[in-house]
């Protein structure tokens, strides 16, 4: 049953195939037979899924199921669980048991998914390999000497590996579409202030957003279904009725305009990876859609712009780890300053202590208005690239990321070279907008992903976009081998 | 702009982020590269554009200004690494 769709098993819960207590004994079986060379899971929640999926099974036997009733997932484990750790990837809360739920977890849970564990993930979410957890790095399970992608590898990996149908993760930079494009999984990206944020432990608050990963477009509207909507505990939460996603999947493609941004096939692309989008793009032309170059003028400067903005706002969020309220905490601390110093140096990995570090000299009088104004402005530049294209075209379509999945250690040392493979995924976050990556082929053995970019709050038009396009290739059904 | 080891300590000491003077040089050249990667910002003109705050320029949504919130300070509390009748434990501050 590991190869079934979310849809598919939902299905067969239904018509009493199985249980869900028997689904999730087999997620969990699965997780302790392949997760060892993994290391995708940080914490498993075996009694309490299991108490999850009898409680499901007994609403499915009542005919209340929705959804999502009895469907194993895994949580990024960024997002608050009640009562099970929450460590962020760090060993500042290696100690956090959540008081509360976030959100997201609240209202999957509410929706009878039955979470199977928290996910490994790059420390705070800063990385783009998940080689900054604490927890040791994710490996990809299409080769496991490459990198998952990050910062959410372990949802990513998981979902590849068919260790759990669907899983949860977040993206400020590319954090879903990157590590969804290296595993071969579809992954998307919500609009700014789609999905709430609230107990979803905050990096960039101007940039971050929570989303699903699945193994179809299908599967991913049926997780942001239940995802998305109004919360009044986030202020940036987006007060406007959620889609109904499923609704549109199955329009035709006919018409459809697709831009492709002349900066984003140009140099530092793979082209292997190349090659792959390319011949996605031909499918959708096969489809109906046309497709017209564009320009985005100002995509070079979105990789700077981010990382003034996303290390600035990191280290004014990071700044409640204290040692005081919750977190890691020194022992025998002299005075309040070394409590300060030691806690935060002793919890924070190399990853985060350099985007605090940076962020803090953003910050600090009288450099201010040179790094994090200019960025905001460079921002504003980028937004209004994309605003121009949306007058031509309904959907802009490239790369995910400029290579494969790459050797584990092989960008460790060079934070730049890192923040470069993230490329053509950061300006989506600086503008707000939705995107997603779909499975669009292999280079050199090893998934390529496809990037779907829409207009404010037009996710229901990606995934109809992303499910034609699984209805005509089935890069998306291919599994990696060794996970029988 | 190049950053030394004297700058490094001074920017920890605003984050009060201790690290390790084995570190410093290491932190020293990458903040170096970072901040000379993100100088390409200067190639743009910038003059009289303004700052975007929010993507959609959305403004901060208001409530009525009544209690929603009960107290959960005992909840939270769980997790502190010390706590005294409520308040929370820090290095004595005042001598």
């Amino acid at each position: 049953m590991y190869q079934k769709s979310l849809v598919e098993l939902a299905a067969d819960l239904q018509k009493g195939t199985y249980s869900s207590e028997e689904l999730t004994r087999a997620c969990l079986q699965r997780i302790s037979t392949h997760d060892e060379r993994l290391n995708s899971f940080v914490t498993v929640t075996g009694a309490q899924a299991l108490a999850a999926a009898q409680a499901a099974d007994a609403v499915i036997k009542a005919g209340n199921a929705g959804p999502l009733t009895g469907i194993p997932f895994a949580h990024k484990d960024i997002f608050c669980t009640s009562g099970v750790k929450t460590s962020c990837g760090s060993r500042m809360l290696d100690n956090f048991i959540a008081p509360y739920d976030a959100t997201v977890t609240e209202k999957l849970l509410e929706a009878g998914a039955v979470m199977i564990g928290k996910t490994n993930m790059d420390e705070f979410a800063m990385g783009s390999s998940n080689e900054t957890s604490f927890y040791g790095p994710v490996r990809n399970p299409w080769d496991e000497t490459t990198v998952p992608g990050g910062s959410s590898g372990g949802s990513a990996a998981a979902v590849a590996a068919r260790l759990v149908p669907v899983s949860t993760g977040t993206d400020t930079g590319g954090s879903i579409r990157q590590p969804a494009a290296l595993c071969g999984i579809t992954g998307l990206k919500p609009t700014y202030g789609r999905v709430s944020r609230y107990g979803m432990i905050a990096f960039a608050s101007s940039l971050d957003q929570g989303g699903p990963f699945a193994r179809s477009a299908e599967d991913a509207a049926v997780m942001l279904g239940a995802m998305a909507g109004f919360d009044a505990r986030d202020s940036t939460s987006v007060e406007r009725p959620v889609d109904d996603y499923l609704a549109q999947l199955n329009e035709p493609l006919q018409g459809l305009r697709i831009g492709l941004p002349k900066e984003y096939f140009g140099e530092g692309l793979d082209a292997g990876v190349g090659d792959a989008v390319a011949a996605a793009i031909e499918e959708f032309k096969k489809l109906g859609a046309t497709v017209t170059d564009i320009t985005l003028p100002n995509t070079h400067l979105s990789v700077p712009a981010y990382y003034v903005v996303a290390p600035a706002e990191c280290s004014s969020n990071l700044s409640r780890f204290d040692g005081v309220r919750f977190g890691h905490r020194a022992d025998n601390p002299q005075d309040l300053q070394d409590l300060y110093t030691r806690s935060r140096g002793e919890g924070f990995g190399d990853e985060v202590k350099r985007r605090i570090l940076v962020g803090t000299y953003a910050l600090s009088a009288g450099y201010y208005d040179a790094y994090y104004l200019k960025a905001q402005q460079a921002r504003h530049l980028i937004r209004d690239d994309f605003l121009q294209a949306f007058e031509q075209v309904d959907i802009i379509m490239g790369p995910t990321a400029p290579s494969v999945a790459f050797k584990l250690g092989a960008k460790a040392d060079d934070p730049v070279s890192m923040y470069l493979s993230d490329i053509y995924t950061i300006a989506v976050n600086l503008a707000g907008l939705p995107a997603m990556s779909v499975p669009a082929g292999f280079s050199n053995g090893l998934p390529v992903g496809l990037q779907m970019i829409g207009n404010y709050f037009d996710e229901a038009r990606l995934l109809n976009v992303g499910h034609q396009y699984q209805q005509v290739s089935d890069w998306h059904a291919r599994s990696p081998q060794g996970f029988e | 702009m190049a950053l030394d080891a004297s700058d490094v300590e001074k920017i920890a000491h605003l984050a009060r982020l201790g690290i390790n003077a084995d570190d410093i040089p290491g932190y020293a050249r990458n903040l170096t590269d970072i901040l000379a990667f993100v100088e390409q910002l200067n190639s743009v003109d910038t003059s009289g554009v303004e700052p975007l705050a929010h993507p959609f320029e959305a403004a901060q949504r208001l409530r009525p200004d009544e209690v929603t919130e009960s107290n959960h300070r005992e909840q939270f509390q769980q997790v502190a690494p010390e706590t005294e009748s409520g308040l929370y434990l820090v290095p004595q501050v005042i001598e």
